[in-house]
């Protein structure tokens, strides 16, 4: 005889999976989801996630970091008006936007990477939906109680009990949202000083608007939308289906041992009828906050938050059966489980040619940022030739041609830099309106964290010139540190000189 | 025809209108497409009504709030001149010397200079100020009057061989062909001479014998040794710049015919301190001295 589990411990949940496949329809309006509360190893590991998560967000924007007295003292800034990106001893110029760029492939393919080992976990912990929505159910909870309580005050008629507790819900919800919108701004301007700029309705407009529209999607989004947003506006469960394998850990329920489910486990025992574990309790479905029912395998809008897995492994606790009849586990594992092979999720998956491909193009272009950072000059130049006219010749028959340069000095510091030119012979360089350097090289400084643009005459004498176009290059160089930047550029001179 | 025909699978009424058996959904417009639909068109009477907006056959409806974008351009331009009027003002003021020291005024009167450059001096000297053929180039360090900051702004200002101007530059060399000065003969033999002073003579006999006409017809102005003189506006005939060639066909027919270039004496159309900014502009060329 087979023993069941001990259901009579287990209430059953009236709960629908609202989204559940046969429920799809193009018709029907948003049935509203009522997640229960719930708790385990992965409900306090998303508290400590959120908590993280939004810990880095408020605060961020609130670190200083000394740069010295020419730079802004803010840790993290995009700076839009001065077109610079601060990130701790990191400054990025507009032109060296790569690295931005760099660091967005990054996180696509570690998106890859942490999708094809452990699946959907960005969706399911860390995405700001995710976050913003369980910090509103937070609120909910702790106004209107937990998910029966809800659904017995969504039925009910208004009354001021109902008013007053719809009103505190919405009024923190818009306080949370409005916390979200406003700590946004503070990366993009001196957080204290545009604090107290907002606070004193002397803020530039753009600062309102931005906090106007992040505060309107946050709490829509995670006050109303909610689910819809995931399933509906959001392109990654579609990107994220396909970069899926039999070796990526989804949520799954195990049911060649839950099966067949049943509420009547003595009657059935009884019987000598077949028992699975599932006890048909619906605690899995009641949790979902997508409104969908896990035992019907892997869907679309499952964001893995594994909070079935908690709720089921409670069940299972209480009913004295062994935790995991909804796990994390790999289709693979699920094979082999199902065969009677082992029980047991095995982390072999993680290492396989998929996986380390990722890792290693995701290290390599890490590493590549990382090296080219630590190397990369903070000194630049550009040369300009003059097009209009092209060289002019001088009374004495020496051919000038003039040259616009642009020296970027991207240190926080004021610095003077020698320019001269190397490469064409008996040439004399002068800045315009001066005359020539007798050193043969111009001193230049330029102010901390600038461009200086000058313009540049090189003359070079009759005798000298050979061909109608002399490379050469012009050398600028740190007079005070061992920097140097060099740019190749031409010298015409008129045919048949 | 009228119809409460219910579809089964959605529940909406059917239009009765069928086609190859499929029937056609009575869906109407989303309510808040409806509503913005109308504020659009009440938006749109208030802004006919606010704003100019219906074209008559003469003129336009004015609107209530006397709207219209060139009145903002007029008051964008009145903006940016009362901006401007400071440096204006010291430009007028100062001398042309001391705004070329002033980093900000010598910024504003070579922007200055150079947009008023290109609407009038353009069409002569070039939009890179190379010149041609018979107008000079204003890049190098050859000044037919002189290269200061105060010698270009005189210029400028007054023009050369330009009759309406009292003050214009003026300077005449004679057409030694045309007005039988000199014989054609001797015409080739002071251009090979003018040839040798920058060691392009290809006839030394011719050369030599130049020499004599040279002194006693060109010295006085293109002096001894042919450096030229400003006060007259005669250039220079033995560094590598020609105003007009300097191949012995063009030097010969420049003696024979001489050349008499003229330009404009911009003083009378140009306000004084567009004629300092363009003076300072043509200084900073590369040239000025």
């Amino acid at each position: 005889m087979t023993v069941g589990p001990i259901s009579d411990a287990v209430d059953r949940i009236d709960a629908e999976a609202v989204n559940s496949k046969e429920k799809r329809s193009l018709y029907k309006a948003r049935v509203k989801i009522f997640p229960k509360r719930t708790a385990g190893t992965f409900r306090s590991l998303k508290w400590h996630i959120m908590a993280v998560t939004l810990a880095i967000y408020y605060v961020t924007p609130w670190l200083r970091w000394d740069r010295g007295p020419y730079a802004p003292d803010q840790a993290v800034l995009v700076d839009l008006a001065n077109r610079r990106f601060y990130f701790f001893s990191i400054e990025i110029w507009p032109h060296e936007f790569i690295y931005i760029a760099g660091l967005l492939i990054m996180a696509g393919i570690g998106l890859f990477l942490v999708t094809s080992t452990v699946g959907r976990a960005w969706c399911g912990y860390t995405c700001p939906q995710t976050v913003w929505v369980d910090l509103f159910l937070v609120v909910e909870r702790w106004i209107e109680g937990d998910r029966n309580a809800r659904i017995k005050l969504d039925k009910a008629p208004w009354s001021s009990a109902k008013v007053r507790k719809r009103l505190a819900k919405h009024i923190i919800w818009l306080i949370i949202a409005l916390a979200t919108g406003g700590a946004w701004i503070f990366y993009f301007a001196d957080a204290p000083t545009l604090a107290q700029n907002f606070l004193s309705f002397q803020a530039p407009f753009v600062a309102y608007s931005t906090v106007a529209i992040l505060t309107a999607t946050t709490y829509v989004f995670a006050g109303f939308m909610r689910e819809q947003v995931c399933t509906y506006m959001c392109p990654w469960p579609r990107i994220q289906a396909a970069m899926l394998d039999e070796d990526s850990l989804v949520v799954t329920y195990n049911d060649y041992r839950g099966e067949p489910r049943s509420r009547h486990q003595k009657k059935q025992s009884q019987l000598e009828a077949p028992i699975g574990d599932c006890v048909d309790c619906n605690q899995c479905v009641a949790v979902c906050p997508m409104g969908i029912d896990i035992r019907d395998g892997q869907q679309l809008e499952c964001i893995t938050c594994a909070l079935c897995i908690d709720a089921c492994d409670n069940v299972m606790e209480k009913v004295g059966r062994p935790r995991g009849l909804i796990s994390y586990a790999t289709l693979t594992d699920y094979n082999h489980s199902a065969a009677g092979q082992t029980s047991k999720t095995t982390f072999s998956s993680f290492i396989r040619p998929r996986t380390f491909i990722y890792f290693g193009l995701w290290s390599l272009i890490g590493l590549a940022i990382f090296a080219t950072l630590l190397t990369r000059d903070r000194l630049d130049l550009s040369v300009l030739h003059d097009r209009n006219p092209v060289f002019v010749r001088l009374s004495d028959g020496s051919i000038r041609n003039g040259y616009t340069i642009k020296i970027l000095n991207m240190e926080a510091r004021p610095r003077l830099f020698t320019v001269r030119i190397d490469g064409l012979p008996g040439a004399i360089i002068a800045q315009a309106g001066l005359s020539a350097s007798p050193t043969g090289q111009l001193y230049i400084d330029v102010d901390p964290d600038k461009q200086r643009q000058i313009k540049v005459y090189v003359t070079q004498p009759k005798g000298d010139i050979r061909d109608a176009r002399t490379a050469f290059s012009f050398l600028v160089k740190d007079r005070n540190g061992p920097e140097q930047v060099r740019h190749e550029t031409a010298f015409h001179a008129p045919d048949g000189r | 025809m009228t119809s409460t025909e219910r579809d089964p699978v959605s529940g909406t009424e059917t239009t009765g209108h069928v086609w190859d058996g499929i029937k056609e959904l009575n869906t109407p417009l989303p309510r808040w497409w409806i509503r913005t639909f109308y504020v659009t068109i009440i938006w749109a009477v208030g802004y006919c009504i606010a704003y100019p907006a219906v074209p008559l056959i003469n003129s336009v409806t004015n609107g209530v709030l006397g709207y219209s974008s060139r009145a903002e351009v007029a008051v964008e331009l009145t903006k940016a001149k009362a901006a401007q009027q400071k440096y204006r003002d010291k430009i007028a003021k100062l001398s042309l010397a001391e705004i070329r020291k002033d980093k900000d005024l010598f910024q504003f009167a070579v922007a200055g200079g150079r947009s008023a450059y290109a609407v009038n001096c353009v069409q002569c000297h070039g939009s890179g100020a190379v010149g041609s053929t018979g107008y000079p180039n204003l890049n190098d360090d050859e000044w037919l009057w002189g290269g200061n900051l105060e010698q270009i702004a005189i210029t400028i200002a007054h023009g050369i061989r330009f009759d309406e101007d009292e003050d214009t530059r003026i300077s005449e060399m004679p057409a030694f062909g045309s007005d039988e000065i000199l014989t054609s003969p001797q015409i080739n033999d002071t251009a090979e001479y003018v040839l040798s002073l920058s060691s392009k003579s290809t006839d030394g006999i011719a050369a030599r014998n130049g020499k004599t006409l040279y002194a006693e017809n060109c010295a006085p102005c293109h002096g001894e040794t042919g450096a030229g003189n400003r006060e007259l506006g005669a250039p220079s005939l033995r560094d590598a710049i020609w105003l007009y060639g300097s191949d012995k066909k063009t030097i010969v027919e420049t003696i024979s015919k001489s050349r008499k270039g003229v330009m404009p004496a911009w003083g009378q159309r140009l306000d004084p301190l567009t004629i300092k900014q363009l003076a300072v502009y043509v200084h900073s060329l590369g040239g000025g001295e």
